[in-house]
């Protein structure tokens, strides 16, 4: 029982990350046959079906990781099962509502949250849930708490503060003011990704200091510096979003003075880390290793882009254009994903490290697919993210919106071959995941039949 | 729920383990609160105009189509078609151009089906977002240390 939920996370996470790309991949079509799927999904309905979908792979594969390790990994108690079990049902109706408001075209929200608005309650109303469960279980139970439970305590609580954020608008003294309120909308998407990004990067330096049995890289100095930072970042940092809008100038020189430093200190721990790790725990936990090398390369290569396009003069051209998108699927994808997958197989390895084994050499093929896919994928935005710029500050007066848009299709066909390529990797890597998972919930014989 | 959020903070910042940790915590939280207050009250340049009822109604439309999953205002949004933040004022295109769009179903945009009042809505709604800036920001001013200075409609 202890461990079911926290599975049935896990699967329905890898369902999201799998369900997601594939709307992504479509989508992508849509950029070079306008009239594709158009009647059935138009781009309006698929673009919030792929991001939702992979929002909510990061979500629940960081809450179901969470649970997991817990109860399994700390051997703590939980507070209530009962909680764990109503925040994973509340999370499955609030998805299968969003789904068909999508569907449907019953939206009504804000970008990023297009589904009807009033189903943030219930999201609300689950991460409550998740932060009772995890401060009853933690609180007084361990003392001197490592760095991660530190990062997946405020993550969960300034989870809710930026969703709530984000529904500002409701509130006619933001919304009469068209400014203030883009604005507020913006700090809340920056600090909401910070927020999971707290979720997200907790795992990755538990799941470090477990598999080098080290529980002292989650304690140093330096983890909790990062932390601070993090949090700083998480705070204040979301104004590089809109250096265009015209704010008053000091929110924008205090995001320009925070800037995106808390990427340096990830790299320099993971760093440290891997230097000092011992060759056999490498060899047991191969993949949940592997993906936090790639996490080490998808975070330098970030790390160089964020800090270039956070500088207003650089920012000005690349905003509203593809490199805008470079950098944020270079992060969700190349260092959240990463990460995550790291987690996921630090979990089954636990358990299924047979069936691991047995399809080391198909996960390989999908890892590197992935990995060198990516690369090409975020090659392509940069590439038409610079012509766009290019075309809105030279001609766009001489050029109208549909040739400049035709002139990108070449490099739009490498993006979307590229894209398949992410897909097909991942179902490469997912599937043996996904069936470790499901036998685990539901083992095809008693369980003694399990060796 | 605030309640929950508020307790909780307090409870992690007695936690902390040491007493640096605790002085970081509370000199981030209260920072963060001042700073939000400033946020959420000295964000725009005054006088913002305020947004009209109907425009509130075209934002809202703006909305429930989801226009932003291809349509950029201030440069965010999708990039399936062009931004929108100026086009009211573009002296080539304008309100009748926006108009004759909406229900076209051109290239990839859905073949919408608005009555004449929506329509009316939209265009208000992209009229008083015009009249909050420019985007792009052609007149903006590049200075040596790396900042922007960006040119501002409402103190013209
Ligand atoms: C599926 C993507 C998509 C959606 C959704 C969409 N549009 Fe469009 N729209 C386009 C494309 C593509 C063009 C450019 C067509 C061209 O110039 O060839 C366009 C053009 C326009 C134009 C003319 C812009 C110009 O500068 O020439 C306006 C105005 C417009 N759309 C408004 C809207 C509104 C309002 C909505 C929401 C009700 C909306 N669109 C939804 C794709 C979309």
């Amino acid at each position: 029982m202890n461990k079911t939920i926290p599975f049935l996370f896990l699967i329905c996470a890898v369902l999201a990350l799998l369900v997601g790309s594939t709307f992504g991949a479509l989508a992508s079509f849509q950029y070079i046959f306008p009239e594709f799927l158009k009647e059935l999904i138009p781009f309006n309905k698929i673009r919030p079906l792929h991001v939702s979908s992979v929002i909510g792979w990061v979500v629940l594969a960081a809450t179901g990781g969470i649970y997991y390790y817990l109860t399994e990994t700390l051997k703590l108690s939980i507070f209530s099962k009962k909680l764990m079990v109503v925040h994973f049902t509340v999370f499955m109706l609030v998805a299968l509502a969003i789904y068909i408001s999508y569907f449907t075209g019953k939206m009504g929200g804000r970008e990023y949250m297009e589904f009807l608005p009033i189903l943030t309650l219930p999201i609300l109303f689950g991460w409550f849930l998740f932060g009772i469960n995890y401060f009853k279980t933690v609180v007084k139970k361990i003392t001197n708490w490592p760095v991660y439970l530190w990062m997946w305590g405020t993550g969960i609580i300034f989870m809710m503060y930026h969703l709530s954020e984000a529904h500002f608008w409701f509130i006619p003294y933001f919304r009469e003011n068209f400014i203030r309120d883009i604005s507020v909308q913006w700090k809340s998407y920056g600090s909401f990704v910070g927020s999971w990004n707290m979720l997200v990067y907790g795992t990755s330096i538990f799941v470090m200091a477990k598999i080098k049995h080290d529980d002292n890289i989650g304690r140093g100095k330096k983890a909790f510096f990062f932390y601070f930072l993090g949090l700083a970042n998480l705070m204040f940092g979301w104004a590089h979003h809109t250096y265009i809008i015209p704010t008053q100038p000091w929110i924008r020189y205090v995001a320009y003075a925070i800037s995106m430093t808390e990427w340096v200190v990830l790299y320099s721990i993971i760093i440290d880390w891997k230097r000092s790790l011992s060759k056999q725990s490498v060899e047991r936990n191969h993949f949940s290793y592997r993906f936090l090398l790639a996490t080490d390369f998808w975070v330098l290569i970030n790390l160089f882009m964020a800090l270039l396009i956070s500088i207003p003069y650089l920012n000005f051209f690349t905003h509203g254009t593809h490199i805008t998108v470079a950098h944020s699927m270079g992060t969700t994808v190349g260092i959240n994903t990463t990460i995550l997958l790291s987690s996921l197989f630090f979990i089954l390895n636990q358990h299924q490290s047979k069936l691991i084994n047995k399809t080391v050499k198909s996960i390989n093929v999908g890892y590197w697919l992935f990995n060198v896919s990516l690369f090409i994928f975020l090659t392509t935005l940069m590439l038409a993210g610079a012509k766009r710029s290019s075309w809105m500050y030279n001609e766009m007066s001489a050029t109208p919106f549909s040739s400049f848009h035709e002139s990108l299709f070449p490099i739009i066909t490498t993006f979307i071959i590229a894209g398949l390529g992410i897909l097909v990797g991942l179902l490469l890597v997912c599937l043996p995941l996904l069936k470790g998972f499901i036998v685990e919930v539901c083992p095809p014989n008693p369980p003694e039949g399990r060796a | 729920m605030v309640c929950f959020i508020f307790l909780q903070s307090i409870k992690i910042i007695f936690l902390s383990k040491t007493k640096q940790n605790k002085l970081i915590i509370i000199t981030l939280v209260t920072t963060f609160v001042m700073y939000n207050y400033f946020v959420y009250t000295q964000t725009s340049i005054e006088p913002t105009p305020k947004l009209s009822e109907l425009a509130i109604k075209g934002q809202q439309l703006y909305q429930e189509n989801n226009c932003t999953a291809c349509h950029q205002i201030y440069g965010l949004g999708g990039y399936l078609g062009p931004d929108l933040t100026n086009i009211i004022s573009n002296p080539i295109k304008g309100s009748e151009y926006v108009k004759a769009f909406l229900n076209s179903g051109v290239k990839s945009m859905p073949k919408f089906n608005f009555s004449e009042g929506e329509k009316e809505a939209f265009v208000q709604f992209l009229a008083e977002v015009d009249k909050t800036g420019y985007y792009p920001n052609y007149k903006a001013e590049m200075q040596p240390d790396g900042w922007v200075k960006l040119m501002y409609k409402t103190n013209e």
